[in-house]
C-alpha cells in the first residue's frame, strides 16, 4: 500500500464523518464547521488527483468565501437550536434500509464496471497553464457567461436582502434635513462673525 | 495510484449523505449546506474522471460549478435573510406560502 492510498483513506473517512456531522447536528454553526472539514479534505483528495489549482480554489473559494458567507448569515440571524421532532418523517425509516442496499448495489456495480484503469495524461494536467489554455481558448464563452451570472447574483441578492421600510426612509430624510439645517446655521454664524 | 472506483464510491457516499440531509433537515441554512455537499461530491467525480481520461475539461467544469455555487449561495442566503425577517424562523415547513 502506497502512501497515497493511506492519504486517500484517511481523508475519505474524515470527509464522510464530517458529512454526517453536517446533517446530524442541531446547531447550524456546527454543521458549517463540519462542511468546512469536508471541503478541506476534498481539497486534499484533489491533490492526490494531480489537480493543484482546483485544490487551491476549493480552499480559497469554497472553504474561504462561500463558507464565510454561511457563517456570517448564521451569526447575523442568531438562530436558536432547533428542537428535535422527527415524527413527521415516520415513513422514511422504512425506506432507509432498502435505499441503503440500493446504494451499496449501485456502488458495487460501478466498481465492477469501471475496473481499475490506468490514469491517462501527464501530471501537468491540472496545472494553471493547462487550465488557462482550456479556459481562454475553447471554453472562453462559458467563462464569460459565468461573469454575467455573478453580476446577476450580486444584483439579485442586493435586491432581495434590501430593507425597505417607510420609517427607515423617514429617518434618513430627517437626518438629511437636520444636517442641512446645521450647515445653514454654521453659515449664518460665519456671516455674523 | 488510487483506483478510480474508490473516488467514485466516496463521491456516491457523500452525495447520498447530502440527499439524506435534504430529506431530514428542516433548517433552511443546513439544507443549503447539504446542497453544497452534493455539488462537492459531483466535483470529486469530475476531477477523478478528468485525471483518468487525461482531459482537462472536467477540471474546467469544476471551476464553473464553483462559480454557480457561489452565485447560488449569495442569492439563497439573501432569500433566507428576507424569509427570517418576515417569519422569524428558518423552518422550511413554516414557509409554505408564496406570499406573506
Amino acid at each position: 500500500m502506497e502512501i497515497v492510498h493511506i492519504l486517500f483513506l484517511a481523508f475519505a473517512a474524515l470527509a464522510v464523518v464530517a458529512a454526517f456531522n453536517v446533517i446530524l447536528q442541531r446547531n447550524p454553526i456546527y454543521s458549517a464547521i463540519g462542511l468546512i472539514v469536508v471541503l478541506c479534505s476534498l481539497a486534499v483528495l484533489f491533490l492526490t488527483l494531480y489537480a493543484p489549482f482546483i485544490a487551491a480554489m476549493q480552499v480559497i473559494v469554497y472553504a474561504g468565501a462561500i463558507m464565510v458567507l454561511f457563517v456570517f448569515v448564521i451569526m447575523l440571524l442568531n438562530i436558536r437550536e432547533e428542537e428535535s421532532k422527527t415524527d413527521r418523517q415516520k415513513y422514511l425509516k422504512f425506506l432507509a434500509a432498502p435505499l441503503f442496499l440500493a446504494l451499496l448495489g449501485m456502488i458495487a456495480a460501478v466498481v465492477k464496471t469501471v475496473g481499475n484503469p490506468a490514469p491517462r495524461g501527464t501530471d501537468q494536467l491540472g496545472s494553471v497553464q493547462t487550465l488557462a489554455e482550456g479556459m481562454f481558448t475553447k471554453y472562453v464563452l462559458p467563462f464569460e457567461a459565468t461573469s454575467v451570472l455573478i453580476l446577476m447574483a450580486i444584483v439579485g441578492s442586493m435586491l432581495l436582502a434590501r430593507r425597505e421600510k417607510a420609517e427607515d426612509v423617514e429617518r434618513i430624510e430627517q437626518a438629511l434635513a437636520a444636517s442641512q439645517e446645521g450647515a445653514e446655521a454654521t453659515e449664518k454664524e460665519e456671516v455674523a462673525a | 495510484m488510487v483506483p478510480l472506483s474508490w473516488y467514485l464510491a466516496l463521491s456516491a457516499v457523500l452525495f447520498t449523505i447530502g440527499v439524506v440531509g435534504v430529506l431530514i433537515q428542516r433548517n433552511a441554512i443546513v439544507l443549503f449546506m447539504c446542497i453544497e455537499l452534493m455539488l462537492n461530491a459531483v466535483n470529486l467525480t469530475l476531477v477523478a474522471f478528468s485525471r483518468f481520461l487525461g482531459d482537462v475539461t472536467g477540471q474546467l467544469f469544476v471551476f464553473m460549478v464553483m462559480t454557480v455555487a457561489a452565485a447560488e449561495a449569495a442569492v439563497g442566503l439573501a432569500i433566507i435573510i428576507s424569509l427570517f425577517r418576515n417569519r422569524e424562523t428558518l423552518n422550511v415547513d413554516e414557509a409554505d406560502l408564496l406570499k406573506l
